[in-house]
């Protein structure tokens, strides 16, 4: 039977041979010694890194397109989709002369994740109609306060691609391309 | 003479929507019809609006076939009729929801409606309260096979306070009978035909009129919205609550729903009913003045009924309930006065929130922004 396991305890008492423990202790010294011969388990982090798995979901990134503009538009639908509540945003209209910086005539102007909430699930990713914000490769980095667990827009917009093209690529990281 | 004819033909006529037996009056049309059983046998409407006189008849959208016309003579009609322009005969057969002919014919419609209407429902502020959103997501196709330039036009101000978005429109001329039947003097109207077609006000006169709000309220897309709404907040992030007012104006109802985000109202309507028409009451369609509509922009301007019920398939619904009670916050009892020390007040560090956008006569700007910095 597969529950029927019980082992009878040895109730002897011990020899003088066993009392002083000796193969005992070799025995265990044995497995830590050879534990060093292994390759290492562990990385330096942050000097190395592992690399991510491509569906790994990270910190967030609000992208821009290919002229540098942002793409979100302020509709609110990753807000909405998002189950912990942590997407908040204000929405305001793009005047004539700001249409380098903003693609559609309706900008967020305000946008702030609260890192503290965020459960990385992606469902904002997934709502989004404008392939506005992704998960990226990076963790959300650790912090002394609170307040620095609120991501605003700033924080969380991708770099430029154009004035800033390699930080724009590293941002992007490996991920497959959405259409 | 009149009575005569007045006892020959019955006193109702008996139709038949998808299997179901109704008795109606007389000149009822087959949308009505069906809106008196309810429920999904009735055709959806773009255009009919039940309280405009003459409106109906241009979207095409609530087509339905008529398997039998009538008793005395029971040939089915040859092609799918607009029920909203059909009135019932004693005995008739309509088929709705059952019939493949009118599902396939709807489609289509659906995808014609859609041909020059832009897709920017992210940016437009009727996305969630749009009938041509849930027509396209419940009779559509998903994707579109247009492949050529939709028709665009330049936004538009319509007096100080509506916006027309041309691009949006679908040409179901309800604002115009709004303007016809509401207010004295209409000042829009449609130019151009066909193709061409587009609703425009004389020489860009503007609308200062009592009543023009009320066309905002009737445009089933957001071809009209509200610019002391525009951009402030998605729909579905605001909480309908009934509230009324004692109106100045006569022909104001004062019954309205105000949509808040927090204390603020961020816009004011009429209440809908149903059918997502203006709420009616006593007979007599619940419109509402500009002054209730675009001024009172203040909770302490109303008398606050409770919140506004919405089917909880709307995306309304998300966030809003009914019923709710605020727990009673015990911390500060227990603690002799003293209130919990926040690990965290969200609201010192967030900037969203730090202007008061709800006050704003229109949209919000990077102006706006710069000058709380």
């Amino acid at each position: 039977m597969l529950t029927q396991r019980a082992k009878e305890v040895d109730r002897k008492p011990m020899t003088f041979l066993e009392s002083i423990y000796l193969w005992n202790i070799m025995k265990g010294m044995g497995i830590t010694i050879s534990h060093l011969f292994k390759k290492k388990a562990t990385i330096n982090y942050p000097e190395q890194t592992r690399t991510f798995s491509k569906v790994f979901r990270g910190l967030h990134v609000l992208n821009r397109d290919e002229e540098g503009r942002e793409n979100c538009t302020a509709c609110g639908l990753c807000a909405v989709a998002c189950p912990a509540e942590a997407i908040t945003m204000e929405g305001a209209e793009r005047l004539p002369g700001e249409e380098h910086l903003y693609r559609e005539e309706k900008y967020a102007a305000k946008y702030e994740i609260n890192m503290l909430r965020c459960i990385f699930c992606g469902l904002c990713e997934e709502a989004c109609p404008k392939d506005a914000i992704y998960l990226s490769q990076t963790f959300a980095p650790a912090n002394y306060g609170r307040k620095g667990f609120i991501y605003k827009k700033d924080d969380l917009l991708i770099p430029h691609p154009i004035e800033n093209k390699e930080a724009y690529e590293a941002a992007l990281g490996d991920k497959p391309a959405k259409n | 003479m009149a009575d005569e004819v007045k006892k020959e033909a019955p006193a109702n006529f008996k139709v038949t929507i998808d299997n179901i037996t109704i008795e109606v009056a007389p000149g009822t049309s087959i949308l009505n019809a069906a809106r008196k059983i309810g429920g999904d046998v009735t055709p959806p409407a773009m255009c009919y609006y039940s309280k405009l006189q003459g409106s109906g008849g241009k979207c095409r959208t609530c087509l339905v076939e008529v398997a039998a016309g009538s008793t005395a003579d029971p040939r089915p009609m040859p092609k799918l009729v607009a029920s909203c322009r059909t009135n019932v005969m004693d005995g008739m057969i309509v088929k709705n929801i059952t019939s493949d002919r009118v599902q396939d014919a709807r489609a289509g419609v659906v995808e014609f409606l859609l041909l020059n209407h832009p897709l920017d429902c992210p940016i437009c502020d009727q996305a969630g309260e749009c009938h041509l959103q849930d027509l396209g997501y419940e009779h559509g196709k998903e994707g579109t096979r247009y492949e050529f330039k939709r028709r665009t036009f330049e936004k538009e101000d319509i007096g100080p306070y509506i916006q027309l978005h041309m691009t949006r429109c679908i040409l179901c001329y309800r604002c115009t009978y709004v303007a016809d039947q509401l207010t004295d003097n209409r000042v829009h109207g449609i130019l151009d035909r066909g193709d061409h077609a587009e609703i425009s006000t004389y020489i860009s006169k503007a609308i200062d009129n009592d009543f023009s709000g009320n066309m905002i309220d009737v445009c089933p897309v957001g071809a009209l919205t509200d610019k002391t709404f525009r951009f402030k907040n998605r729909v579905w992030f605001t909480k309908p609550v009934d509230a009324h007012r004692d109106c100045d104006n006569p022909k104001c109802c004062g019954k309205v729903t105000l949509w808040q985000r927090g204390d603020d109202v961020l816009r004011v309507t009429s209440r809908k009913d149903e059918w997502g028409e203006v709420q009616s009451y006593d007979g007599k369609p619940g419109w509402i003045c500009n002054i209730c509509r675009f001024d009172k922009k203040k909770a302490s301007d109303w008398i606050i009924e409770g919140p506004t019920s919405i089917s909880r398939h709307s995306v309304i619904s998300q966030g809003h309930y009914e019923g709710l009670q605020k727990p009673k916050e015990t911390i500060a009892e227990v603690m002799g006065g003293r209130d919990p020390k926040l690990l965290m007040d969200i609201h010192s560090i967030s900037d969203v929130n730090s202007v008061e956008i709800a006050s704003l006569p229109g949209p919000a700007t990077s102006k706006t922004f710069e000058k709380s910095e």
